[in-house]
């Protein structure tokens, strides 16, 4: 069992890290510098209104750009039928969607944490409320990344479903915002620490959920 | 290969909303082969889906001896990889030598992605998917789609072997398909 799971991860990690065929890591990562260069264009370069909204605005581009892979994360394996020759080898989905929670994050969290660098420097953020955001983001984005997966189960073979999944994963997304960002401006790890208990909740349910949503949409 | 048997009892099958069979009962034991025949739209892809375990049955039931092997319109294999490294994730996931490409003329296609593959390609690419897999229950919906007169011998050699060797057989095709000793049962005499 332990080597099919680590054949999974193997895949996975193939199919999702840089330069491979599901997007790779690159289209959300630019998707997200965009977003953060953007921003100043939009509302003018003040220092200090950036420096205030900076972090704010680095969390809302890193939920976009986690919206962007959804619906590459579950569906195509669906259709290719990989999930009912792995159902007949005896490897339940909750296994399954545990493995690809991590293997999807490690293809997005640890680049998006480097990518806030240079945003954070677009966006003339001090070294304080930057150490902030890379903690928020190391606490939230296993939460996001356990989060699209579910709704990308949930979606997968729907009509219109990757529109369907970006419009889920935003209002389940909230308290990882409120948390990861609010802790921005109170300052405190209790933000953090908040976020952290929000992204466990969501680890800690997603095989369960995405797996009964693969199930269900076999039948 | 291990002993396997297949039993079903009194299936039966309903997708949106209607009965697509029922009363169907079978018995398999090992070394036999079956064929399901019908016409399009008859059930015998959701037969086998039901058989595999893949699906529920809506009455009946099921009770299968040793591991099944699928082959269905979807070969399961990465379009985007190399036919030699799809079908190495398969093999290293089963933890079998295996040697059938050569057999299935697919040798010098082992670095053509997938997606450039034709259709009787990847039918013969699943399939050494399935002979890697060492299955002793197999279940082939339309096997023969898209298969060449050459290929369709080969499959219908492979699945004598594989019932010479102790395997079970269950085709599903509406075509003609040889296997020595083979059974039939026409789906039409079960629908409602």
């Amino acid at each position: 069992m332990t080597a099919a799971l680590f054949q999974l991860l193997r895949r996975d990690l193939g199919l999702l890290l840089f330069g491979s065929r599901r997007g790779g890591t690159m289209l959300p990562l630019l998707f997200f510098l965009a977003v953060a260069m953007l921003f100043p264009f939009a509302v003018g370069p003040d220092p200090k209104l950036l420096a205030r909204t900076g972090g704010g605005v680095i969390w809302v581009a890193a939920l976009l750009a986690a919206i962007l892979p959804l619906d590459r994360l579950i569906e195509p394996d669906i259709e290719l039928g990989f999930f009912d020759q792995w159902a007949l080898r005896g490897i339940a989905e909750e296994w399954i969607v545990a493995i690809r929670v991590l293997a999807h994050w490690l293809s997005f969290g640890p680049p998006l944490m480097l990518a806030a660098l240079p945003a954070a420097a677009l966006l003339g953020l001090d070294s304080q409320t930057l150490s902030m955001v890379e903690l928020g983001l190391l606490a939230g984005t296993p939460g996001l990344a356990a989060l699209g997966i579910i709704v990308a189960a949930v979606t997968a073979g729907l009509r219109g479903g990757a529109a369907l999944a970006g419009l889920l994963v935003i209002p389940l997304a909230v308290p990882l915002l409120v948390f990861g960002a609010g802790s921005l401006a109170t300052g405190g790890t209790s933000g953090t620490a908040l976020t952290a208990a929000v992204s466990l909740v969501l680890l800690a349910m997603a095989p369960f959920a995405a797996g009964a949503a693969i199930k269900a949409a076999r039948g | 290969m291990q002993e396997c048997s297949l039993t079903a009892t009194d299936l039966a099958c309903r997708r949106g909303g209607r009965v697509l069979f029922h009363g169907l009962s079978l018995r398999l034991q090992s070394g036999e082969a079956l064929q399901i025949t019908g016409a399009n739209g008859i059930g015998k892809s959701s037969l086998i889906r039901i058989l595999a375990g893949l699906l529920p049955p809506f009455a009946g039931s099921l009770d299968v001896a040793g591991t099944i092997g699928l082959i269905d319109e979807r070969p399961a294999l990465d379009p985007q990889q190399p036919l030699g490294k799809a079908l190495a994730f398969w093999q290293r996931l089963d933890g079998l030598a295996d040697n059938s490409t050569e057999r299935l003329g697919l040798a010098n296609l082992l670095d053509v992605p997938v997606r450039y593959l034709s259709t009787g390609q990847k039918k013969r690419a699943a399939l050494a998917r399935l002979i890697g897999q060492g299955a002793g229950v197999w279940l082939l919906d339309e096997p023969l789609n898209g298969l060449d007169r050459d290929a369709v011998k080969l499959v219908e050699t492979l699945a004598s072997e594989h019932c010479r060797a102790g395997g079970i057989c269950l085709i599903a095709s509406h075509q003609p398909f040889a296997v020595p000793g083979m059974g039939q049962i026409a789906l039409a005499d079960y629908t409602p």
